[in-house]
């Protein structure tokens, strides 16, 4: 049995605080605005509490990286009615359970009587078809070039072991794309991105060249650990010329994952997507290729999901751009709280909302 | 709020709460139960007995420093999937955690009801087996199963088996233990390591392919909870085992029944590297990850060294520390110092744990 050691990365802690003080050196008293793209590092900044040893003047904002929060509440409420289906076994990650559709949740669809089944992997949903060939397997596709790969994969495998009441929901969506739809909007003033770790270990960090070469602002792919967040921001504000730099060598290969990509591209399309907050935006969704057409699950069934009826007051949207903090909603931590959710930002636990309600310091 | 039952109002946290509130205290309240410890305090010919002065109805002479034993009463009903896991399974569970309930109200397990809901199919030998491991248990815990019931329900109206166990015992302290006995300044002592049973019940489920070296916690803290009684004596004055929920729920429980507030290190709470590793993995926090056999004790801060000194000592609580205390500040707050001089609030897990996503 291994020794137990601190909750927190006693190891790091000097290291950290050390950047702490070459950041605010670096940044020399300017004014500095940083999107973490990713939602998995707005939790780490939340749940380390980085944002406090930021020396003035330098901002954190919160970009569109979260998967659940970027999906369209109309995308929602067609996973609903598939739920609804007699026939449909509805598989998906544990996050979009809570998260509010238009009417409802799958969270309050299980509890009426719908097959809603929590799943770890689309492997697991593939087994789940097997195991149950009466029903109608539906697995509702999210997440970027992260998941996708396993999602392609786990399809492969569907059409090889010939599972035919397995189909997916693709609601996948690709990174690069949002960003350069938030530069061309112009609403965000932005100095610099860090940017998402697991997307770039499949991308590598060359899919975001054109962030200096077009629009003249830099990015450091970052680790996880609050060392690499700070070192991150650090690099950034050391930067003379806007660049593209790799700060998480440890995991991502300057050319990412060739054998992923393949595998996507195998059983994925681009397509045009819908992102909450951002509308629709060209070639930045991934559709089932001609060839996976069978298990497209738009393709096998018909529904009507209704008109999609977005939360009145909930500023999801603007968070998602990087507008304002989560703070600035007028219902964040009062009606809209991580127990009683209005705006998916407030559920999945990579969410802005969420990482800042849960995480705040005491006020 | 849902008009129906959600996976999530079983969670130990702030759903569960609001339905424990909402539906069984608006329905059921009176003094005991209105404390929402772990275990009621009874005393033969009155009717309450903790902290009972100036209650309405309440016995005049059965408050606490009264000669006439108090009795703790108990119950808990375990449901655990998959039944057995690395370091427990349902029948140890079922056992413990009564046992460790009593021990929250300074209480000696006296004796142990149990009753069980059975699937049809179950194999009989591992009914047998599940047994044999309550019964090893029980003679662990120095306590006996006297009476107990059977039911069996037809093949998918129950997962295999259900224990519902209860428990009387003993209060062997004349003091108040209880959470609005704990006073500013009072040191706040965790018995070991966080998260250890979530993290084997999870690798056991086998959902997420986890080759990882943990066992779970499940253990009865009689033993450990009298050590630390003996040492402290009235200074120990608020225990708690920190089940579903994890710790953080304990620590918030205890800011908002003491109207006190909580400060707490981060690095003095021992956390294994294999849950770590679960933990970064599924984006989990192991504050708010299940034990079976934690024990959080708030003590006085004169005897605080020899209450840690008397849990390191048990074979239990080698790696107990001292994580925090009770402040003045922020009431019914608690707030957590990071490793890097950070601070954040620690609120009450909200429903089931879910794994991130990417």
């Amino acid at each position: 049995m291994s020794e137990p050691r601190g909750a927190g990365r006693a190891g790091g802690a000097e290291d950290v605080r050390a950047v702490a003080v070459e950041l605010a050196t670096a940044a020399g008293g300017r004014t500095l605005s940083y999107m973490e793209v990713c939602g998995t590092h707005t939790m780490a900044i939340a749940r380390h509490g980085l944002r406090q040893l930021l020396p003035d003047g330098v901002r954190l904002v919160s970009g569109p990286g979260c998967p659940v929060c970027v999906t369209a509440i109309g995308d929602l409420d067609r996973a609903v009615a598939y739920a609804r289906l007699p026939e449909v076994t509805l598989a998906t990650f544990g996050d979009l359970v809570r998260v509010p559709a238009s009417r409802t949740t799958l969270a309050e669809e299980r509890a009426a009587g719908a097959d809603v089944k929590v799943v770890y992997s689309a492997l697991d949903a593939v087994d789940l078809a097997v195991a149950v060939p009466e029903r109608e397997v539906v697995f509702i596709g999210i997440g970027f070039e992260t998941t996708a790969p396993t999602v392609a994969a786990a399809l492969i495998a569907a059409r090889d072991r010939d599972v035919r009441n397995f189909s997916i929901l693709s609601l996948h969506k690709t990174m690069p794309a949002p960003l350069r739809a938030l530069l061309e909007a112009g609403e965000t003033p932005l100095d610099g991105f860090i940017l998402p770790g697991h997307v770039s270990v499949i991308t590598g960090p060359e899919a975001f060249s054109f962030l200096p070469a077009e629009y003249g602002v830099g990015g450091v792919v970052a680790g996880f650990e609050p060392d690499d967040v700070l070192g991150a921001l650090l690099a950034l504000a050391r930067q003379k010329a806007a660049a593209i730099e790799n700060g998480y060598v440890r995991a991502v290969h300057p050319h990412g994952n060739a054998v992923a990509r393949q595998v996507m591209d195998e059983v994925f399309v681009p397509c045009d997507a819908r992102w909450r907050g951002l509308g629709e935006i060209a070639g930045s969704g991934l559709a089932l290729a001609p060839a996976f057409a069978a298990f497209d699950a738009q393709e096998r069934f018909t529904v009507d999901p209704g008109e999609p009826l977005e939360p009145a007051g909930c500023r999801c949207g603007e968070v998602l751009r990087g507008l304002i903090d989560p703070s600035d909603c007028g219902l964040f931590g009062r009606r809209c709280t991580p127990q009683t959710p209005i705006g998916a930002c407030m559920v999945s636990s990579e969410g802005a909302c969420a990482a800042h309600f849960r995480f705040r310091d005491l006020v | 709020m849902s008009d129906r039952i959600l996976i999530g109002h079983g969670s130990g946290g702030r759903l569960y709460r609001d339905l424990v509130h909402d539906v069984f205290l608006a329905r059921f309240s009176n003094p005991e139960l209105d404390r929402l410890e772990d275990a009621a305090e009874l005393r033969l010919g009155g009717r309450f007995a903790g902290g009972g002065e100036g209650r309405p109805g309440g016995d005049p002479g059965a408050g606490a420093g009264s000669s006439r034993p108090r009795l703790a009463f108990t119950t808990d009903s375990h449901v655990v999937r998959p039944l057995r896991y690395p370091g427990g399974d349902i029948g140890r569970l079922a056992v413990a955690g009564t046992v460790n309930d009593l021990a929250t109200a300074a209480a000696r397990p006296l004796a142990l009801a149990a009753a069980f809901i059975i699937e049809e199919g179950l194999p009989l030998a591992e009914l047998e087996w599940f047994t044999d491991s309550m019964a090893a248990t029980a003679r662990e815990a120095g306590v006996d199963i006297v009476t107990g019931d059977t039911k069996v329900v037809e093949r998918g109206l129950a997962d295999g088996l259900y224990i519902t166990t209860t428990g009387v015992g003993e209060v062997i302290v004349e003091h108040e233990v209880s959470a609005r006995a704990a006073r500013c300044g009072d040191v706040l002592l965790l018995s070991g390591s966080v998260g250890d049973h979530s993290a084997a019940v999870l690798a056991a489920r086998g959902e997420f392919s986890l080759q990882i070296d943990v066992r779970s916690d499940c253990a009865p803290l009689w033993s450990l909870t009298e050590a630390a009684l003996s040492a402290g004596g009235e200074a120990v004055r608020f225990l708690r085992d920190a089940t579903r929920g994890g710790l953080t729920t304990v620590l918030c429980e205890l800011a908002e029944s003491s109207d006190l507030g909580i400060a707490v290190e981060e690095e003095a709470i021992p956390v294994t590297p294999p849950v770590r590793a679960v933990c970064e993995l599924l984006g989990y926090d192991p504050l708010t990850l299940a034990n079976e056999g934690k024990m959080v004790l708030a003590v006085g801060p004169e005897r605080a060294d020899e209450v840690l000194a008397a849990l390191r000592a048990h074979p239990l609580g080698r790696q107990a520390a001292r994580i925090g205390e009770l402040v003045t500040d922020h009431p019914r707050r608690v707030a957590l110092r990071t490793a890097f001089g950070t601070r954040r609030v620690l609120d009450m897990p909200v429903g089931e744990l879910l794994p991130r996503i990417c």
